[in-house]
């Protein structure tokens, strides 16, 4: 794998993070649905399958 | 945080949870789903293209090849289906070939899934299905859909512009996944450009005369209908245009490869190897833009209300009707095609013939349809092998 797609692999590690934390903290449901819905891409590249 | 917020949260990372699994398990079995080839009495071996450049063994595109070697010496046709596995007449016309081509003089060489990795992934936010079924006598066979490009799991990210290799012309950035985009490829380039010079290894190793690339094309798309030539198979292909317009019933025009566009596989196949290349386009109304619902019954009937209305507004390069463009119809025009690219060949070659047989023409394909070509697995007793 060339260093530049471990590095794209990287930041989506790192958003998805960014994401999960402020899951997390929020107080709101319905931003804690849009959250959970902006995730899941990430977790799909994160994880391989899309 | 209070018990009510804490509740609220599981519930809800609970349901991404369930998305992700679904979606997850689903985008895991498209990408992974086999199709089974019943090898037919003409294949006398099947290699890799790993065999013929090295470093793609392990990838996603260490495609099967297939070689069909005639009882005579005589001239050898590589036909590459898959390039864009989206435009599936290309796919299934390699199959029927591979399934029942018997060569009686010179050599078949067939590619069932030139970019194998762009067939594990359907359009990014396109909406597409993931895969499709032909129906036949014994049953149905499923194939992946696909994409035009690499997937992204397989060659990613993107650049923002793409500089084609030797030529340096900037083409779109997304067409640095599109092996139709790639050629002559580049042996420490992308995924992408190593699957075109592998390719480019396969046809000199091979000693290839004829590289036949078969595609199909939106209505909206002025290259449709055709045979993309290097200048160095204008005559041929102009006589094979002639030909089956005059004796098959169907029109197909001929487009001249200009010298200038880079990449593309009737361009620098022709430059950088001896042999001609020429590439089909058949009309796929299921890529056109303006299409409505993307279903697989749009794919195969090639039916659409919306494109047919386009039709009537004057902004499309090919007819369409209620009657649609069957994918019958697309896969009968390749496999005629080529077929009399064969037989051209052979009466400006006598002393290197090319006889191919057993592989329907138009008229066989549209009276039969495509799934009366396709070979039960479960009968394959020992022959069957996966893309």
């Amino acid at each position: 794998m060339p260093v530049v797609t471990l590095f794209y692999y990287a930041l989506v590690a790192f958003v998805s993070v960014i994401l999960a934390v402020n899951l997390l903290k929020s107080r709101k449901w319905e931003r804690d649905v849009l959250y959970v819905l902006v995730l899941l891409p990430f977790l799909l590249r994160l994880l391989r399958l899309k | 945080m209070t018990s009510r917020l804490l509740a609220q949260k599981i519930v809800i990372i609970g349901l991404g949870l369930v998305l992700l699994a679904m979606s997850g398990a689903s985008f895991y079995h498209s990408r992974r789903l086999k199709e089974p080839v019943v090898l037919g009495p003409g294949v006398t071996a099947v290699k890799q293209l790993a065999d013929y450049f090295e470093p793609l063994r392990g990838t996603a595109n260490n495609c099967n090849v297939y070689l069909l070697e005639g009882r005579e010496r005589g001239a050898t046709m590589l036909v590459l289906g898959g390039s864009h596995p989206e435009e599936p007449a290309g796919r299934l016309v390699a199959w029927i070939l591979a399934e029942n081509a018997v060569v009686q003089k010179g050599r078949l060489i067939v590619i069932l899934s030139a970019n194998r990795s762009a067939s594990t992934v359907t359009r990014l936010g396109g909406a597409y299905p993931p895969d499709f079924s032909i129906v036949t006598p014994w049953g149905s066979q499923t194939f992946r859909m696909g994409d035009r490009w690499t997937n992204p799991l397989d060659q990613w990210p993107d650049p923002e512009v793409y500089f084609h290799y030797p030529s340096r012309q900037q083409l779109a950035f997304v067409d640095i996944r599109n092996v139709n985009r790639a050629w002559p490829g580049r042996p420490n380039g992308t995924l992408t450009e190593q699957t075109a010079y592998g390719f480019m290894e396969l046809i000199k190793r091979e000693q290839v005369d004829i590289a036949i690339d078969l595609h199909e094309a939106e209505l909206q798309y002025p290259v449709i209908s055709t045979i993309v030539t290097h200048q160095r198979g204008q005559d041929m292909a102009t006589i094979v245009s002639m030909t089956l317009t005059d004796m098959e019933g169907f029109k197909i025009g001929t487009e001249f490869s200009p010298r200038t566009l880079h990449g593309l596989s009737h361009r620098e196949i022709g430059d950088y190897s001896p042999a001609l290349s020429l590439l089909f386009e058949a009309p796929e109304p299921f890529l056109d833009a303006t299409r409505g619902i993307t279903t697989r019954e749009q794919l195969l009937t090639g039916k659409d209300e919306f494109v047919v209305k386009a039709g009537k507004h004057g902004l499309l390069f090919e007819k369409i009707d209620e009657k649609g463009w069957p994918i019958d119809v697309r896969v009968g025009r390749h496999a005629s095609a080529l077929l009399q690219v064969a037989e051209t060949w052979g009466e400006d070659h006598p002393d290197k013939l090319l006889v191919i047989t057993e592989v329907p023409r138009y008229k066989d394909v549209i009276e039969k349809g495509v799934g009366s070509y396709l070979r039960d697995p479960a009968k394959g007793a020992g022959r069957v092998v996966y893309e």
